[in-house]
């Protein structure tokens, strides 16, 4: 959460109104369990941390003051930290659906460059889980979890072909740096 | 999707891998060749005329080392099926070279191409193509025959590699009297009859259960520990990660290129982080 509204903040200084919607946008329905005051809380843990400062406050016609929020050069270096890791092997699909938007929208990573080491990682996961679930029979424990394990990474493959041809659509490869 | 003119310019290739050539476990064949078994060069195969004209394949570079099994993946239509036959010279590209085993094939006459792919290419297809009166043994001999071995030489080869399939016991059986995975061991059992320098499989699996998809890439990881250099076209990521080395087709270029298997044979992870399969679990107390 705190490396999503970073990188979101790296476009642009932005309100906590602001990012909220744009996550909701992205989310979806999942979106609906992030509490209104979800992003204010990360705010302020950001802001303490060091990585945003208070920029300035808008004062909209209608409605309450805004804080609008910045990164800080820590804040920067954090964010480009979080681009350039690998998502790890238990990364979930909504946790990478977002590092993929937050890359598209900062313009700080090619989201097609992330799907491809993502690619990478899962397949290197997949042939370790596959070639143990050859070698174990599928009716003992063991083949049983190797099976369920390689079944969800094949699941989590197709889903980055799905975000592969998405993507593409947005940003064609080989023109400029794809942040569409 | 297959591209139509006009063409724009493909995603190049790129790979995180910093291979030096050759690397990777030596096959024990082809004996006496250098190079890679298998080698493209600037493939090419367009279809169709004029306004339609389709790139199938694209301009591909490639080369599978001896003792390698690569297996090419992608949507379907990115044209992977297209270079396999391109590869194995069931087909010609419009330009560009493919090398097998150090010899240039793709301005080889029809003959002598045929004689070729008889001697030096398994194949292996998705819907099997035995030969519908022939038994299973009968099926794995025809190669051997074809290829002038002597009708006693070509039954011994047949039992011993019905054997190594398991399948000794339906040796002379009809392929109609055979299970689809059994059907596709016999095809694996012919693919092999003359020692190829390369197997080259199309969807493999793709008309078969989960059982019988095990026993098929069980087989392939034997062949694979002989040093068999093996290229296998899949839209499956099960058995795309089997293979010591992934490809994946776009639009009829290669976007993507993975080395699966370490540093060499028994070594599977390590690379990019990653930590092996327990790196899977989360362990709470």
């Amino acid at each position: 959460m705190q490396d999503v509204v970073l990188a979101l903040l790296s476009k642009e200084p932005s309100h906590g109104y602001d990012l909220r919607q744009r996550l909701v946008t992205a989310l979806g329905p999942l979106g609906e369990t992030l509490n209104a005051g979800q992003i204010y809380v990360t705010l302020t843990r950001l802001e303490k941390a060091g990585l945003v400062v208070q920029e300035r406050e808008d004062a909209p016609m209608r409605g309450p003051r805004r804080k609008v929020y910045a990164l800080t050069a820590a804040g920067q270096e954090r964010v480009a930290a979080w681009m350039a890791e690998s998502a790890g092997p238990r990364a979930d699909v909504a946790e990478f659906h977002l590092k993929l938007v937050a890359a598209a929208e900062s313009g700080l990573a090619d989201p097609l460059a992330l799907v491809d080491a993502r690619r990478r990682e899962l397949m290197r996961s997949l042939a370790e889980a596959q070639h143990a679930a050859l070698a174990h029979d599928t009716d003992s424990e063991a083949g049983l979890l190797l099976e369920g394990i390689a079944l969800r990474l094949q699941a989590d493959l197709r889903w980055l072909e799905a975000c592969e041809r998405a993507w593409s659509a947005r940003a064609p490869r080989g023109e400029g740096k794809g942040n569409g | 999707m297959k591209r139509v003119v006009p063409r724009v310019t493909g995603r190049s290739l790129h790979s995180d891998t910093d291979e030096s050539p050759g690397w990777g476990p030596a096959g024990h064949r082809p004996a006496g060749v250098a190079g890679p078994a298998l080698r493209a060069v600037g493939l090419t195969r367009v279809y169709g005329e004029d306004e339609s004209l389709v790139w199938a394949v694209d301009g591909v570079d490639l080369d599978v080392p001896a003792g390698q099994t690569l297996a090419v993946t992608g949507p379907s239509g990115c044209g992977k099926s297209t270079l396999l036959q391109l590869l194995g010279g069931l087909d010609r590209p419009t330009e560009g070279e493919v090398w097998l085993g150090g010899r240039r094939i793709d301005h080889l006459g029809e003959r002598a191409l045929a004689r070729l792919r008889r001697r030096s290419v398994g194949f292996v297809f998705q819907a099997y193509h035995l030969m519908h009166e022939l038994s299973a043994a009968q099926n794995v001999e025809l190669p051997a025959l074809l290829a002038g071995a002597s009708p006693r030489a070509a039954r011994r080869r047949a039992a011993e590699l019905l054997q190594q399939v398991g399948l000794a016991g339906r040796a002379r059986h009809l392929p109609s009297e055979l299970s689809g995975g059994q059907r596709q061991r016999v095809a694996v059992a012919r693919a092999l009859a003359n020692d190829p320098l390369v197997v080259l499989a199309d969807e493999p699996t793709g008309n078969l259960d989960s059982a019988a998809t095990r026993d098929i890439l069980r087989l392939f990881d034997e062949l694979r520990a002989a040093g068999q250099t093996l290229v296998m076209v899949t839209h499956d990521e099960r058995v795309a990660a089997t293979a010591d080395r992934v490809v994946s087709m776009r639009d009829g270029t290669l976007a993507d290129d993975t080395r699966l298997d370490g540093d060499g044979r028994g070594t599977r992870h390590g690379h990019g982080g990653g930590t092996g399969l327990g790196a899977l679990l989360r362990w709470e107390d």
